[in-house]
């Protein structure tokens, strides 16, 4: 749950970007993390294997500036993609106010994209949450590859809802901001309904 | 779901007042608070020096990991948690089972001192907190977002 804070007249909010073993979600932090100014962000923490699989989270604080005079902050965390993570996973998702779910375009990942979205959905359900509820976008990540999978039949197989969806290319940056974006939007909107 | 965290001035003074009278009575370093999503609430003491974001992240972290420890051995949660650095120490505790105390100390105090200190102020803090949430509970309470715009929102994005 977001965190507003009339004595500092702050919001915090709290992002997680989910998604099967390396579609790019700590890829995502990376590039916002390198192309956000130096007063808008602080430090990225990434606790990761020596191999660089994330292991528990990676952590980046953003601020995206004033509304009505309440500075809006957003934490943005992924959580570890391989399966046996799974207790890391559900531990990120308590408290959070949108979900990003990263998939991996390859045709390949089907599968692993597949099963991701319905560990999403279970552990969000384990906290409470309902994935048809909260604030809820997809990227599809990886566009440029050739064996990326058809966007229509991704769409059909992960996103029945029809939630916002984004194209990108993380290394690239292509698509990174629009999600995010996107997300910050969809919180700010469920805020201003109130709960 | 964990209910909403807010915030006011009249218990933000009220909370720093605890915190920082604690810091003085245990000779801590620093003393700050979380919420359990990792959401610095407040911080006292040396922290000029100090990335707290990232310590109420790690923290919070912590807290939710040591927690799934604590389950697996048919444990509800740890209270307390010490780390014993080379000259800093990190004494972490639960407060009403919603709000993490964190207190940073060197030689010049002790853990024993830092429990009792801690134990103390967690029972004022507690009250404090048992305030706010019935104050945040209070129909009409609302969100100060109610009444900002779609253009509000965009404004925000536009570059």
């Amino acid at each position: 749950m977001s965190f507003i804070n009339y004595s500092s007249r702050e919001i915090n909010c709290k992002i997680v970007y989910y998604g099967p073993g390396l579609c790019g979600k700590t890829t995502n932090l990376q590039y916002i993390y390198a192309n956000t100014n130096q007063q808008a962000k602080g430090k990225m923490i990434s606790l990761a294997t020596e191999t660089e699989r994330t292991l528990f989270f990676d952590f980046l604080p953003l601020s995206l500036g004033e509304i009505r005079g309440f500075k809006t902050r957003f934490h943005l965390y992924t959580v570890p993609g391989q399966v046996f993570y799974d207790a890391s996973r559900k531990l990120i998702l308590k408290g959070v106010d949108g979900v990003v779910f990263v998939a991996d375009s390859q045709i390949e990942r089907t599968e692993a994209n597949v099963e991701s979205v319905e560990n999403l959905r279970t552990n969000l359900g384990e906290q409470g949450y309902d994935l048809d509820k909260i604030p809820y976008v997809i990227q599809y990540n990886k566009r440029d590859l050739p064996n990326a999978a058809p966007l229509e039949e991704l769409q059909n197989l992960l996103n029945p809802k029809g939630v916002p969806h984004f194209e990108a290319v993380a290394p690239k940056g292509e698509g990174v901001y629009e999600t995010l974006k996107a997300i910050a939007k969809l919180i700010l909107t469920e805020l201003k309904k109130g709960t | 779901m964990q209910p909403q965290m807010v915030m006011y001035d009249e218990e933000f003074q009220q909370i720093s007042g605890v915190c920082e009278r604690l810091a003085r009575e245990a000779n801590a370093k620093i003393v700050f608070l979380v919420d359990k999503n990792g959401q610095l609430i407040a911080s006292v003491g040396a922290t000029e020096n100090l990335d707290t974001t990232s310590l109420a992240s790690l923290t919070a972290g912590n807290i939710a990991a040591t927690g799934g420890l604590a389950k697996l051995i048919g444990e509800k949660e740890f209270s307390i948690l010490f780390h014993e650095g080379e000259k800093d120490n990190l004494h972490i505790s639960i407060i009403g089972g919603r709000v993490i105390l964190v207190v940073i100390f060197d030689s010049r105090s002790s853990l024993g001192l830092v429990r009792l200190r801690v134990k103390k102020a967690s029972d004022e803090l507690n009250k404090i907190f048992d305030g706010l949430m019935k104050k945040v509970a209070v129909p009409g309470a609302g969100s100060p977002f109610a009444e900002i715009t779609d253009d509000d929102i965009d404004n925000l994005f536009s570059e």
